[in-house]
């Protein structure tokens, strides 16, 4: 058994200070894991690390191949993607722009055709492909950033608050994508606040709090555990949003 | 002021106004890609024109030399940052790029030097020359001080250019030098009269304009260099390194700043130090397009270039106070304007 993806006893620290402490965590082809938890509990920074933003004191792996000497781009190069919580666009280009640099390591011939499929997944890309990213909505920033990570042609992508500020019909919609992903075969590494939804599509689940993972197993069963009703998914029935 | 003097000082100002916009447009480029506020800018423009101008009489320019030696640095540089995955492909990258290029450029100027080469040649070789250097000094003095700030960026900068001022005392002596005309020859239209020379400058200054407008708006490297300006940590989650813009963005530079020198030293006799004055020009121009700009820091460059020619005329003591006063009301007009842009973090 090879995990595409294997983080062992990882810790990231902001200069003294440990966010992430003693993690390990697992994601294998086709998969969809999701970490959970509430807000500052580490989770962006455990994706900045992985990716090579922020240094991690412990052992990552990738597609078989240890990650800690490689920078970001190479990283990148090797089919994991980010598409992180503040997007990073570049917002003065336009969509199209975007989608095409989105490809900078992939074969220029290549890119046309996985330009078409992201605009197959996101068809109001396609209708604003000549308009400045800055400009584009909520939701649509959103879909571009998404769009623009899987133009690099990712194995494992990982999405940090994809949900973030969005109206719920979008939410569906870019969760309903995510599955369309695994469905293709690219694993997903899905990090929300939005518990109830992520645990719903995802195989896997880890729950994060004040920088450890304190609950590991199937999404299913991590949706079914008491603590985690009880924190994470507590105010549901009531109508409110989650935490 | 009749119309036959106004005329004259206009085409001036536009001549020196078109050579103070590709100084300018490279000062917000670097500046966008790397947040260096270019200060040897200056020294690529003496760097060219006396290259230039010595390889035309001649001489040997000692530019060549340093290209070889800042490349023989910027190797060093290279082994030791990858001294923790050394393998051979990127050795020999190094190798052929900082190395032997200058090495074989070197060769090659030793060789025309003694024989009084054509022009062509001339240009050829100062315009590789000078890229090396831009190349080399990137590698060797912004490279390492990416992630820091714009002061400390800025402090080097300062560094570099008192450096680069010094070796130009020594390669070039103290005294000035003028070049062959790229193109000799005149005509008259009306009461002007446009040389070769004038019509070179205009003519470059266009070319290079339309020309690094496509660059950016259609090759791919030209968005991922727009695309650093704009996001660095988005364009390095898709793969753009950022050294590879910063690299693109010092080569553009030098290259700019040595063909603006190759076009000034036939009109003006220039010394090892009179770049930085022509340098701070395009720098008046690009603080007025808000270091952002390129439209706006072409058209300011033309306003500064025709304010100079008009100055020198009227009062040609005061002509660079007249010029740099410039700065003053476009401050504090940008400083009403616009909020307080706290420096970026990363």
């Amino acid at each position: 058994m090879s995990a595409l993806l294997s983080v062992t006893d990882a810790h990231v620290a902001y200069g003294k200070v440990e966010a992430v402490r003693s993690v390990s965590l697992e994601v294998g082809q086709n998969q969809i894991v999701t970490i959970v938890g509430a807000n500052g509990a580490g989770k962006t920074t455990l994706l900045s690390a992985i990716i090579g933003i922020l240094p991690l004191k412990g052992r990552v792996s990738f597609a078989g191949q240890d990650l800690s000497r490689l920078d970001i781009e190479d990283r990148v190069a090797m089919g994991l993607g980010l598409v992180p919580e503040h997007r990073e666009l570049f917002v003065t280009m336009n969509v199209e722009d975007n989608l095409e640099l989105g490809a900078f390591r992939i074969e220029r011939s290549k890119a046309k055709a996985s330009m078409e499929r992201v605009y197959t997944l996101f068809p109001r890309l396609k209708e604003r492909r000549k308009q400045l990213a800055g400009t584009l909505s909520g939701g649509e920033q959103q879909m571009l950033a998404m769009g623009r990570a899987l133009m690099g042609e990712p194995k494992l992508l990982m999405l940090d608050e994809p949900s973030l500020g969005l109206a719920p019909i979008i939410v569906a919609d870019i969760f309903r994508i995510v599955t369309e992903l695994r469905a293709a075969g690219v694993s997903v590494l899905l990090v929300e606040q939005n518990a109830q939804a992520a645990l719903k599509i995802a195989d896997q689940a880890y729950v994060m709090e004040l920088g450890e993972f304190v609950l590991s197993g199937k999404a299913s069963d991590i949706a079914a555990n008491e603590r985690v009703a009880a924190s994470y998914l507590g105010f549901q029935h009531e109508g409110a949003s989650v935490l | 002021m009749n119309t036959t003097i106004m005329l004259f000082l206009l085409q001036d100002g536009i001549t020196n106004g078109a050579i103070y916009a590709l100084l300018g447009l490279a000062l917000v480029l670097v500046f966008a890609v790397t947040r260096v506020i270019l200060i040897p800018q200056g020294e690529f423009v003496t760097y060219g024109a006396l290259t230039y101008a010595s390889l035309a009489a001649g001489q040997m320019p000692g530019t060549a030399k340093l290209a070889l030696a800042l490349g023989i640095g910027a190797f060093a540089f290279d082994l030791f940052a990858a001294r923790k995955a050394l393998h051979g492909r990127l050795i020999l990258r190094s190798i052929v790029t900082n190395i032997v290029l200058p090495a074989i450029v070197l060769a090659l100027t030793v060789y025309f030097a003694a024989q009084k080469p054509p022009v062509a040649v001339c240009i050829a070789l100062s315009l590789v020359i000078v890229a090396m250097i831009g190349l080399f000094l990137y590698r060797i003095a912004f490279q390492p001080l990416a992630h820091t700030s714009v002061l400390v960026l800025l402090i080097a900068s300062v560094g570099v250019h008192l450096a680069l001022q010094g070796l130009g005392l020594l390669f070039f002596g103290a005294e000035g030098q003028r070049g062959p005309a790229v193109l000799s020859g005149s005509f008259t239209a009306g009461a002007l009269r446009f040389t070769g020379q004038s019509i070179t400058v205009y003519g470059i200054t266009i070319a290079f304009i339309v020309g690094l407008w496509l660059f950016f708006g259609l090759t791919l490297y030209g968005k991922a260099l727009r695309a650093t300006a704009v996001n660095r940590l988005g364009a390095r989650l898709v793969g753009i390194r950022t050294t590879l813009s910063g690299q693109i963005a010092f080569l553009l530079a030098s290259v700019i700043g040595a063909l603006s020198g190759i076009m000034i030293v036939p009109i003006t006799t220039l010394y090892y130090d009179s770049g930085f004055l022509i340098g701070l020009k395009g720098f008046v121009a690009a603080i007025i397009g808000g270091l952002v700009s390129y439209p706006l820091t072409a058209v300011a460059a033309l306003v500064v270039g025709i304010v100079e020619a008009f100055s020198s005329f009227y009062a040609s003591n005061y002509k660079e106070v007249i010029v740099f006063m410039l700065l003053i009301p476009v401050l504090l007009l940008r400083s009403l304007a616009a909020p307080a842009v706290e420096e970026e973090k990363d």
